[in-house]
């Protein structure tokens, strides 16, 4: 298994978070909305926006970590965690376009999409379900990564304008 | 005693003395009455029973629950309960709706909300894990749904996102429109624009509360359970079998229109008039061009039936609804002699918006146009209105009249049941037998005059919520969508529709997985669903304080049902009195209730709610005095 990376269609998310169950489930043993590290925003009815870490070739999380809690995964490319040395004082997610990693609801440590070591969960179940809404791909075709390290916000705005119209 | 599958705490907040207190739950009430529709009859019970027939649904001493069950958050999709003394039946309804309230519920640590008296000002609840403010609702009174859903989201983002956390999940919420603010009995708990608890009337509940909206939050994972590993199995198995459901995950309920009157005879037309079309324009082919999601769904719900139309064009432009779901073709199209997609969307889009059932809004308007075509109201009654069968513009308009309680609007947001009354009273002719209720619940859209569809002619008459379809006795009692199979779902509080044939005994494998207990399927039919079921039908032959129900008179089908289909492949097929007798008799005595439906000495004492005897006495009572 080589670096890997998620990629994603908004437009063919159906909200159901069945990717926050299976991440759960995996990295907590429990349905636990808040601790996922993937989470699906939904602003408006019928705008799905599945979220996770993008894996920036330039790394600008590990870079603002000032405690070297974070590194890359060589097998996978996904950023890691070292929960001893994390104090969860938050620089990463500022330093993250895309707003990705947050606390931990009880360890107060940052989560941040591990890749499930190199097969995820949420992918597994988006597909199982049909919806392709996640799709696994070698991590060398990641060259517009930045195309989802945006905020969910950025994307809904696109979204409803598809949708809706743009009235909002 | 150790809690599996529950946080084992409820929210309890006065609206009138602007008090909030979290109480604990009892473990053995919980063993008894599980949750959702069963912890509500429970809490009422307890609460009301003594005065049931004094309390006004629409007072401030009713109460309004918002509960989840043991399965929430654990079985696939996710559903909140909504109850309280009903406003159309004077009874109790478990009514239930898509609202991820339910998984923050338990994610900020309860398993539900009770809530007591009202306020003066518009209010609404946020419940931020353990901050819980009621918080002024003054700009959001007045709104309509879309309005609500907008501002109410941006004003709670800003709310959750601010602290030290990165970029967390937005609270869920539930909100009324202008219909429950104005305390229209057909008025619905909202969520998402589309999903609605309609059955009951407790948007008019909370209206009447003065509660536009409950927001929650919660960050924490869903309660222990007793056996994490093979729960975890079962969620698998429960996510393989669902993803077979392949018609109702690839149309939802829209291809009900297609089915239930080409092929079963049993979908409303022009008021009940008939139960058969033949037009096609009415398949889920000619609504599907409309969508612009077609798998649509709630939390951890992999069936996703829920489909998203938007119409942008046309003198419909910017009508957002979901398929719409069979009922809402049936009673916002073929009961009003509409055939048209695009005005089915409209008018469904506007009952979103104006927090009306699209079931209780349908039925009344059919009933309305019937008067009208046979000369009993007319354009003067109508304030000026012609509601000609078809006739989009006119149905739009009664609508917002009832939401509004304009002129006519304001007899009408009585509901059927009461407005026919009325009508008789002021007409001076009676107007009740056009009324297609029962219990003071206009019947859902499936019919029983062909034996098709809803296969037995005590669906509606016996169910302890009225006419809700959703809650249909049929025998024998523990049948598959019969009432006493959907109060475990109401209960426990799952999807009907994520119970798939074959696999009924999933979720009690889930229950048993998660909270431990060894309550299986015939268990529940003979001990827990009977209990709640009992309960539930004392407190509707309780009713008042305005109508009552005698079982004599009122164990009755709509009078169109007694009248004989004319067309269709089943021309001719009414109800037929000597077979109902026998299943109204059969069904009696498999609950345990005695020749009234009212619960028997042993019955009582077999379930362990001999507190129900004195009720039973007042009801018995009252049947002999009239």
């Amino acid at each position: 298994m080589g670096d890997i990376w998620i990629l994603r269609d908004p437009h063919k998310c159906s909200g159901c978070k069945l990717c926050e169950v299976a991440c759960s489930l995996t990295h907590e043993g429990a349905i636990w909305p808040e601790a996922s590290r993937i989470k699906v925003f939904e602003p408006f009815p019928g705008i799905d926006i599945p979220h996770l870490c993008s894996q920036c070739p330039t790394y600008p999380c590990i870079k603002s970590c000032k405690v070297n809690a974070l590194k890359v995964d060589p097998k996978t490319g996904a950023v890691l965690v070292d929960e001893d040395k994390c104090t969860g004082c938050g620089d990463c997610f500022k330093a993250c376009p895309g707003g990705v990693p947050r606390l931990h609801p009880s360890k107060r440590k940052v989560i941040i999409c591990d890749l499930c070591g190199g097969d995820p969960e949420c992918v597994k179940v988006c597909n199982l379900a049909g919806y392709g809404a996640l799709r696994t791909i070698p991590a060398k075709d990641r060259d517009l990564y930045e195309v989802y390290a945006v905020k969910p916000s950025e994307l809904a705005k696109g979204l409803y304008e598809a949708y809706y119209g743009g009235r909002n | 005693m150790e809690f599996y599958g529950y946080n084992g705490k409820i929210i309890e907040v006065d609206l009138s003395r602007e008090k909030v207190r979290v109480k604990e739950l009892d473990y053995e009430v919980l063993n008894k009455y599980i949750g959702g529709r069963g912890l509500a009859a429970y809490i009422l019970w307890n609460e009301l029973g003594d005065k049931w027939e004094e309390v006004d649904p629409l007072g401030s001493e009713n109460l309004l629950l918002m509960l989840t069950g043991p399965l929430t958050g654990y079985y696939p999709g996710v559903k909140l309960c909504i109850s309280g003394k009903s406003p159309q039946s004077n009874g109790m309804v478990g009514s239930v709706l898509s609202s991820e309230v339910a998984i923050e519920l338990k994610a900020a640590g309860y398993d539900g909300i009770v809530i007591k008296g009202s306020s003066k000002d518009p209010v609404y609840l946020m419940v931020k894990e353990d901050i819980i403010e009621i918080r002024e609702a003054k700009h959001l009174w007045g709104l309509r749904g879309r309005e609500v859903f907008l501002k109410l989201k941006e004003e709670l983002r800003r709310d959750s996102t601010r602290g030290p956390w990165g970029l967390r999940g937005d609270p869920a919420f539930i909100y009324i429109g202008p219909a429950g603010e104005r305390k229209v009995r057909m008025a619905t708990v909202m969520a998402k624009l589309v999903h609605a608890a309609g059955y009951g009337g407790y948007g008019a509940v909370m209206g009447a509360k003065k509660l536009k909206a409950v927001a929650v939050k919660g960050y924490g994972p869903m309660p222990k359970v007793k056996y994490p590993g093979w729960l975890r199995y079962l969620i698998r198995e429960a996510w393989n079998v669902l993803l077979k459901q392949h018609s109702i995950r690839h149309w939802g309920t829209t291809t009900g229109s297609y089915l239930t009157a080409r092929r079963s005879s049993s979908e409303p037309v022009r008021n009940w008039q008939e139960e058969w079309h033949e037009e096609r324009s009415y398949s889920p082919r000619s609504f599907e061009v409309y969508w612009i999601k077609r798998y649509w769904g709630d939390y951890g719900c992999p069936t996703t039936c829920m489909k998203i139309s938007y119409l942008r064009t046309s003198e419909f432009k910017d009508s957002l609804t979901d398929g719409p779901d069979y009922e809402l073709q049936a009673y916002l199209g073929t009961n009003l002699g509409i055939f048209d997609p695009k005005a089915n969307i409209y008018l469904s889009s506007l009952a979103d918006d104006l927090g009306l059932c699209g079931i209780q809004i349908g039925n009344l308007l059919g009933f309305v146009a019937e008067l009208y075509e046979k000369g009993l109201l007319s354009k003067e009654d109508l304030d000026g209105l012609e509601p000609k069968w078809g006739d989009v513009e006119a149905f739009a308009k009664l609508m917002v009249k009832i939401a509004e309680r304009d002129g006519i609007g304001d007899i009408l947001a009585e509901g059927v049941a009461r407005a026919c009354l009325e009508l008789s009273n002021l007409k001076g002719i009676e107007l009740c037998k056009y009324a297609v209720h029962v219990k003071g619940i206009g019947v859902g859209a499936h019919g029983i005059r062909s034996r098709k569809d809803y296969t037995q002619f005590i669906s509606y008459a016996l169910s302890t919520q009225g006419g809700d379809h959703t809650s249909a006795p049929l025998l024998p009692p523990l049948k598959r969508w019969g009432e006493l199979w959907n109060a475990f779902n109401d209960s426990a509080v799952i999807c009907s529709f994520n119970v798939p044939e074959g696999a009924e005994d999933l979720p009690f494998e889930f229950l048993k997985a998660i909270t431990g207990w060894e309550i299986d399927l015939p268990l529940w039919g003979k001990i827990h669903g009977r209990r709640i079921l009992t309960i539930q039908r004392v407190m509707l032959l309780l009713g008042g304080p305005d109508l009552y129900w005698d079982p004599r008179l009122h164990d009755r089908n709509p009078p169109k049902f007694y009248e004989p289909l004319p067309t269709g492949p089943f021309k001719g097929s009414k109800v037929v009195e000597d077979e109902f007798k026998r299943q109204v008799k059969e069904y009696y005595s498999a609950l345990g209730w005695d020749e009234h439906g009212l619960p028997t000495n042993e019955t009582l004492e077999e379930l362990d709610i001999k507190f129900l005897e004195g009720a039973i006495k007042r009801i018995k009572a009252r049947l002999k005095s009239s």
